[in-house]
């Protein structure tokens, strides 16, 4: 860092709390005590009974859930500190919902694939490394602090990579594609990090 | 897609203007600065003596320009840590990193065509007039609809060059809504966006309207779920939200 220009007269307002919670706050972002909403359209509205899951893409076979077979696989409660690249940072968000592991074993995985597209009711799309979202570092998230998750957080269920910036969380989730090359998603394709990792700042293109 | 690192870039401080009483523009001229698109918005981060530092994201106001001069306008929060650092602190000829321009979706070009709805809560304004300001540079405009919701006459953004711009008569509409107080004999709307308002907007330039939005949530979401039930493509809808940018 060749950080040697200060900013006449500005101190800062730091919370007594961050002290604690340093270590916990990735460069560059800010602690929040709400949840801001940010999508690029409109909400999509999807009624449950006609909402699934699916993965699919380098399989042996295609794997597809109703949401009563989704609600009846196991799941568990995630607390995790989120990430936004439009700078905040909410720590301790409490979620429920199903691993990407347990969701995976429910297919045969060809060795090609090494990729992930999550793909979202609405079109939104985002890419992952699989390895961003094995061994328990990812979910399908269908509760948020203990009350089903509202429409505009990503309802009726959001993917969650809690490590990753937050557009990675796919809300509106519909499915995941497994593939062997990576494939930019919607944000990846406009500027944005193809990672995406907070603690590296690896917030645009060439970060 | 690798591509150039989007370096911080030190700007200086070139005019300071009040928009409302806790709003205002700062024309900043930033070197090498890449030209932006009209709803893009940049990076700002300050540093304190000790090393300590605060960044956030502020929607750029002014079109594109050849001079590398980029305006922001920027609401002050009380309660934040940079709007009250550039209302109460920053004076011309100060120096502040910015880094940008930044977002590729929620921008406006004159080849996009039209007709545009822009839908507008409080500062949400920003983005909005930066398409207003591009749009109305150009020879055959397309006819283009804004509704504002502020919450009294003295909150309204930029209220002054809105009414030029749609005194120009070059198809630019602009509607009002004055959700909290609003001036005797007031002849606008006073309440929030609701469906009878859009479609009022809607009747005005079709019912496919590309769209643009931008406020807070609630604003958002009412506006675009309200323009989808009425019809317009969701790919034709596009949103910013923001809580306060503190």
């Amino acid at each position: 860092m060749t950080d040697r220009f200060v900013s006449r007269g500005f101190v800062g307002r730091r919370r007594d709390a961050d002290a604690d919670r340093a270590g916990r706050i990735p460069p560059g972002q800010y602690l929040s005590d709400g949840f801001p909403v940010l999508s690029a359209g409109p909400t999509p509205q999807i009624p449950l009974d006609q909402w699934e899951f699916t993965i699919e893409g380098l399989v042996r076979a295609p794997v597809r859930w109703s949401w009563e077979q989704l609600l009846a696989l196991p799941a568990r409660d995630w607390t995790v500190d989120i990430s936004c690249v439009t700078k905040w940072t909410k720590l301790d968000t409490r979620w429920h919902g199903v691993s990407i592991d347990d969701l995976l074993a429910a297919v045969e995985l060809d060795p090609r694939a090494q990729f992930v597209t999550a793909h979202s009711y609405g079109g939104y799309s985002t890419n992952l490394p699989l390895s961003d979202v094995l061994n328990n570092q990812a979910f399908v998230a269908y509760q948020y602090d203990g009350a089903p998750l509202e429409p505009a957080h990503g309802g009726p269920a959001r993917l969650v990579v809690p490590h990753l910036y937050f557009w990675k969380s796919a809300k509106w989730v519909r499915g995941l594609r497994l593939i062997e090359h990576d494939v930019p998603g919607f944000w990846e394709s406009l500027g944005y990090h193809n990672r995406g990792d907070p603690w590296r700042e690896e917030r645009y293109s060439g970060d | 897609m690798p591509s150039q690192p989007l370096g911080w870039k030190i700007a200086t401080v070139a005019e300071i203007r009040d928009e409302t009483s806790d709003v205002k523009s700062f024309s900043l001229l930033v070197p090498q600065w890449r030209t932006h698109r009209p709803g893009q918005h940049v990076d700002v981060r300050l540093t304190a003596a000790d090393g300590y530092q605060a960044q956030r994201s502020y929607s750029i106001a002014s079109a594109p320009g050849p001079d590398g001069r980029v305006d922001l306008t920027v609401e002050r929060i009380a309660e934040g840590e940079v709007s009250p650092y550039f209302h109460d602190v920053l004076v011309t000829g100060d120096e502040v990193e910015v880094r940008g321009p930044i977002g590729g979706y929620f921008v406006w070009e004159p080849s996009f065509g039209g007709p545009l709805l822009l839908i507008a809560g409080g500062s949400g304004v920003v983005p909005l007039m930066a398409i207003l300001r591009e749009r109305a540079g150009v020879d055959a405009p397309v006819s283009a609809t804004l509704m504002y919701s502020s919450r009294t006459w003295d909150d309204v953004i930029y209220r002054d060059e809105l009414e030029q711009l749609a005194a120009n008569e070059d198809g630019l509409r602009v509607l009002h809504t004055l959700t909290r107080a609003q001036p005797p004999g007031w002849t606008g709307f006073a309440r929030r966006i609701d469906r009878p308002m859009l479609e009022e907007a809607l009747g005005g330039i079709g019912p496919q309207p590309l769209t643009y939005i931008c406020g807070p949530t609630l604003l958002v979401e009412a506006a675009a779920n309200g323009l989808v039930e009425l019809g317009v493509d969701a790919g034709r809808i596009r949103t910013e939200r923001f809580g306060p940018t503190s």
